[in-house]
């Protein structure tokens, strides 16, 4: 009886198992089937991907998530968002348990081939940085000796600003909490002097956590190059394909002036390149396996990379960002989509 | 004589009844009991009132806006859970839809309530709590009858922190009575891998079953097959209840006398029979209060779930403690949750301690 | 049916023989407990390759760049991974260690002022339990967390209760004797005093047993704890001197600093534990016959004897066994660190998981290390309690 139990138990355990959708280098059938893109994003940085009160996600990065839902299913929000700690992300991106990883992620080496992902572009250039209460009079970084240091675990961050300071012969006490609410909170209640994360992570923790943001100041140097953008599996090439040509057909958009307001328009549009672009020349939806208006879709559903980052993090937002290396590579940033044809 | 009916008639002293005498008889009954009961007075006297002032007088209550509570001199800011009450007690659950949370959790809450009654053990009871399980998980997913689906990823809260322990425990519960078997098992191969894995689980923390589950059974599992976080985390949980089940259920097969054991086998009752009819009625009748002690300890466990990013009960506390409005009310957000726990666990708790006393009448009769 | 299998008993098929069947049950059990390792065994490997993830405990000789805030051995950002597995193991021992002591020193004067004749001492004490008690660990930790980053002011306007003792939301920071041969023959000479009260002590029983004379045990122990690093420190030269700490730029130089981190961990840990022995200790001494203190006590014992000779040695044999178990649950909560970031074993070890990506290794230094712990104290609470069992005669 025991045995029989225990096999029992060992059956339906590989049954449920079995059962479970596999879908291993085939995403995007997966997503078609499931009508639904499962997006992994952050706990909650404002401006990237945060909650409200309601529990309605807004930020770049699930913009991002609302646009490649819009160019597989053409609905914008068939995207259901799976938060995701620093610590768990990669592995619910290899395990499959999301289909994509929008969460301000950087690129580096290791991550792209020690740990079987792939990225597919970059929709923020960053740096960390360091921030300090306006009061400690702190100019420059190179003033931190034996500061206290709030910083996140599980990230590149930590190694960096260990780095920093070995490199420039100064010490400082780490305060590495898990959750990023609970490091914010130490922050804020004094008990680190400087808090170092992404630049653009300063900026809207300042904006939207700080009691009184204009406090506190963000230290011109950055210590690391932080690229980040969306993240797919490796070895499904098919999606990693839909997602690097959804971030390109939002900078494109961007290049030929195409907006949320004048899409309409723009589809009766002479240029080639437009039409291309929006689908009223077929070809591209083909090619990626998607439909004609793919492009259509996710701009109708977040607006160009222009609009996505002036609505998330620009100068009318609480973080206030200038475009910088973000700008179009036009006007002397870093933003530069390859061609659609 | 008339002297002593004299005696007998009089009134004892003021001093031994009344408040004033228990007072003497209770506080004041040594020299040093005097010294530390004047002491903790004197205390209270400092401690209490500016305590109720902050925590009521000078509270701000009702919705409104954080700026009345960063005035100064002001007290508690209950209107931060007053704004933010929904998102702690449903976490991240579409805000049109958390009457279907919170219909779950006054259907929990009943059917808890009906399974203290003693009166109503029976089948019937373990039929209603199949029954609404099965309304339980639709109403949280939805998906029929015009309900939105709602994927796990959005539960949160009370219900995640109620369904987490009470399903874990009541999946771990078979498994538990297996492992306790298998521990008192004759075969040596069985009761070593019983006694091996009960004590592989309760010698380690429940943060690295937690961080097992969140991080490695990816690993485990054959590619291309997933198990969402949630699911995880509870496969996580009940393994880990399991062995702690094992351990009380094995409690409560040690305190059968053997007169129990030989008379089913002289009987001429198999294993499982003697087990199912004679041995195990018994041993989960005692079980049942450390049961619930187990379960209390369990239920106060799942808040490490925080660890790897489940929006439970206290994590939605701290997510609403990121709004920069209501930033810094730490203390109103916490209190809250502690309320919260505290009302389950006493209750349950103070129930456990009530059902061992008449456990163990109901033992004595006999 | 039974006398046919006891007439057939020689040739009953495997089945019918209970041995037999049992040997059947057990293969049976073993070959699906392997086929399942096996089935998860290969699941992994397969997906360690597909995901080129490394493997192996090479990466503990490996450099391991992030800093530790703070350690009882010598560590950098360029020690290794094995050496800031070393750091958080040290950790996890010093906070589980004095949380064992205060958490055993509280919860039995709780447990004892439980019982207490005192109406409103027995009543706080009883919510002080209750109250704890039903509250998770983890939320205590976070509120004392933020009792002490959010509500002691910050390091440049710090409490100072005593000269040189600052309390601050970086922390506790206490003088300490500067280096000193006074000192270090001092702290020597404690350590002599201690091993030599125990010898005392052994020698001043055996004779009470023997002759019956009493020997002024507390007297002489607290003269010679007291003396002998006394008459040391005065050997020493009798230095005076402190190492008052002193704010330079953003920190405090020289003290010891007790960081909100480990306050928080160790405070709430101590709290929290301490309720349930108070609960054990209470049943404990409730465990104990009254009419043992009523003999006692008419033998003409005083209350304090009472306690400390006839009921505390009673009681212990049942405080024993659940003690130890909240011992053992004390040194799994420390792992509670990471939340409010104590850099214990399990925090470390999560950073390097995070740097890494070597989960299984780092979970089975995590397991292989608890376990350790509490094998250790299961074996040494064993040994006390048979050392205290009762000795029928």
């Amino acid at each position: 009886m025991k045995t029989k139990a225990a096999l029992v138990a060992a059956t339906g355990f590989v049954a449920i198992a079995a059962t479970a959708p596999a879908f291993a280098g085939e995403t995007l059938d997966a997503i078609r089937e499931r009508g639904t893109l499962i997006c992994g994003v952050s706990t909650g940085l404002s401006g990237f991907s945060m909650p409200d009160s309601e529990g309605n996600w807004s930020g770049i990065d699930v913009d991002f998530c609302h646009a490649v839902a819009a160019a597989i299913l053409g609905d914008s929000d068939a995207v259901e968002f799976v938060a995701l700690t620093a610590q768990q992300r990669f592995t619910a991106l290899q395990s499959g348990e999301i289909d994509l990883l929008s969460r301000n992620t950087t690129w580096t080496l290791t991550r792209d081939t020690a740990l079987g992902l792939n990225f597919a572009g970059v929709t923020f250039y960053d740096g960390q940085g360091f921030m300090v209460p306006k009061e400690l009079g702190v100019t420059s970084a190179m003033e931190l000796n034996g500061a206290a240091v709030c910083v996140q675990p599980g990230t590149t961050t930590e190694l960096n600003v260990a780095d920093f300071f070995r490199a420039n012969g100064m010490e400082f006490e780490p305060v590495v909490i898990e959750s990023l609410e609970e490091v914010n909170a130490a922050y804020f209640a004094g008990r680190c002097d400087v808090y170092t994360t992404d630049a653009s992570g300063l900026a809207s923790i300042r904006a939207t956590v700080a009691p009184n943001p204009d406090d506190h100041t963000i230290l011109p140097e950055l210590i690391s190059k932080e690229p980040l953008g969306p993240v797919v599996r490796h070895g499904d090439d098919e999606f990693l394909d839909v997602v690097k040509w959804t971030l390109y057909a939002l900078i494109e958009a961007e290049e030929k002036g195409i907006t949320q307001a004048n899409l309409e328009e723009m589809r009766a549009s002479e240029d080639p390149t437009i039409s291309r672009l929006l689908g009223t020349t077929a070809g591209n939806g083909e090619a990626l396996g998607l439909s004609e208006d793919w492009a259509y879709n996710a701009i109708a559903a977040v607006g160009n990379y222009g609009e996505m980052f002036e609505r998330n993090v620009g100068a009318d937002t609480p973080l206030a960002l200038e475009r910088g290396l973000n700008d179009l590579w036009t006007r002397g940033g870093l933003m530069y989509a390859m061609p659609a044809r | 004589m008339t002297q002593e009916h004299m005696h007998a008639a009089e009134r004892p002293p003021a001093l031994s009844v009344g408040p004033l005498g228990w007072a003497r008889a209770n506080l004041f009954n040594t020299w040093y009991n005097s010294v530390i009961t004047l002491v903790i007075l004197w205390a209270v006297i400092q401690a209490v009132p500016p305590l109720i002032n902050w925590a009521f007088i000078d509270a701000v209550w009702g919705g409104g806006e954080p700026d009345a509570c960063r005035v100064e001199g002001a007290g508690a800011c209950w209107s931060f859970i007053g704004e933010k009450y929904r998102l702690i007690l449903f976490g991240l659950y579409p805000f049109a839809e958390q009457w279907r949370p919170l219909l779950v959790m006054v259907l929990f809450i009943g059917l808890v309530v009906a399974t203290m009654r003693r009166l109503l053990w029976g089948r019937s009871l373990i039929a209603a709590w199949g029954v609404s399980t099965v309304v339980m998980f639709a109403l949280m997913y939805g998906g029929f009858l015009g309900l939105p689906f709602v994927a796990n990823s959005y539960w949160g809260g009370l219900p995640l922190t109620v369904g987490l322990s009470t399903i874990g425990l009541v999946v771990a519960f078979p498994l538990g009575i297996i492992l306790a078997l298998g521990r008192r098992s004759n075969m040596p191969a069985v009761r070593t891998l019983c006694v091996v894995y009960i004590e592989l689980i309760r010698g380690v923390p429940l943060i690295t079953v937690l961080f097992m589950a969140s991080v490695l059974f990816p690993l485990f599992l054959p590619t291309g097959v997933t198990i969402d976080k949630l699911l995880r985390a509870q496969v996580g949980l009940i393994l880990f209840a399991a062995a702690y089940l094992a351990e009380v259920v094995r409690g409560g097969l040690q305190a059968i006398p053997k007169g129990q054991f030989e008379a089913a086998d002289s009987l001429g009752l198999g294993y499982w029979s003697k087990m199912r009819l004679i041995i195990l009625p018994q041993a989960l009748r005692i079980s049942i209060p450390p049961l619930v002690n187990t379960f209390i300890g369990f239920f106060k466990d799942t808040t490490l779930v925080i660890i790897i990013g489940l929006f439970d009960l206290l994590n939605a506390a701290k997510t609403a403690l990121t709004d920069r409005a209501w930033a810094g009310f730490y203390m109103e957000a916490y209190l809250f949750c502690a309320i919260i726990y505290f009302a389950f666990c006493f209750t349950m708790s103070r129930y456990s301690q009530n059902l061992e006393r008449k456990l163990r009448t109901g033992h004595a009769r006999r | 049916m039974a006398v046919d299998t006891l007439h057939v008993s020689d040739r009953a098929s495997l089945w019918n023989d209970p041995r037999g069947r049992a040997i059947i049950y057990q293969v049976v059990v073993i070959g699906g407990v392997v086929l399942l390792f096996w089935y998860l065994i290969s699941n992994t490997m397969a997906n360690l390759e597909r995901q080129q993830i490394a493997s192996g405990y090479g990466f503990l000789d490996r450099e391991a760049g992030f800093e530790i805030s703070e350690s009882l051995v010598s560590y950098s950002a360029a020690s290794t991974y094995g050496r800031a597995f070393l750091v958080g193991i040290l950790n996890t021992f010093k906070v589980s260690i004095l949380g064992i002591v205060f958490a055993t020193i509280l919860g039995t004067l709780i447990g004892i002022a439980r019982l207490s004749s005192n109406w409103l001492v027995a009543k706080l004490a009883m919510t002080y339990v209750e109250t704890l008690r039903n509250i998770p660990l983890l939320l205590q930790l976070f509120l004392w967390y933020g009792v002490i980053t959010v509500s002691l002011p910050g390091p440049r306007d710090p409490i100072n209760p005593l000269p040189g003792v600052f309390l601050s939301n970086r922390g506790f920071i206490i003088p300490v004797p500067e280096a000193h041969l006074g000192y270090t023959m001092a702290a020597v000479a404690l350590l002599v005093a201690i091993v030599l009260t125990v010898v005392v002590n052994r020698w001043a029983k055996a004779r009470q047993a023997v002759t019956g004379q009493p020997f002024p045990m507390l007297a002489a122990g607290a003269g010679i704890i007291v003396g002998l690093p006394l008459l040391a420190w005065l050997a020493g030269g009798a230095p005076v001197g402190f190492d008052v700490p002193e704010l330079q730029g953003f920190r405090y130089v020289g003290g010891v600093p007790i960081r909100p981190e480990f306050a928080a961990l160790l405070f709430g840990l101590t709290t929290y534990t301490a309720s349930f022995i108070a609960e054990i200790v209470r049943s404990g001494i409730q465990a104990v016959s009254y009419g043992q203190t009523e003999a006692a006590a008419a033998l003409g014992l005083r209350k304090g004897m009472i306690l400390r000779l006839i009921v505390l040695p009673q009681a212990m044999r049942v405080i024993i066994p659940p003690t130890t178990s909240q011992y053992l649950n004390l040194t799994k909560n420390s792992s509670l660190a990471v939340a409010i970031g104590y850099p214990d074993l399990v925090h470390v070890g999560n950073t390097t998981l995070n740097q890494t990506g070597q989960a299984i290794e780092a979970i089975s230094i995590f397991m292989a290390v608890y376990l350790g712990i509490s094998l250790g104290i299961s074996f040494f609470m064993n040994w006390y309690n048979r050392h205290i069992a009762l000795v029928e005669r």
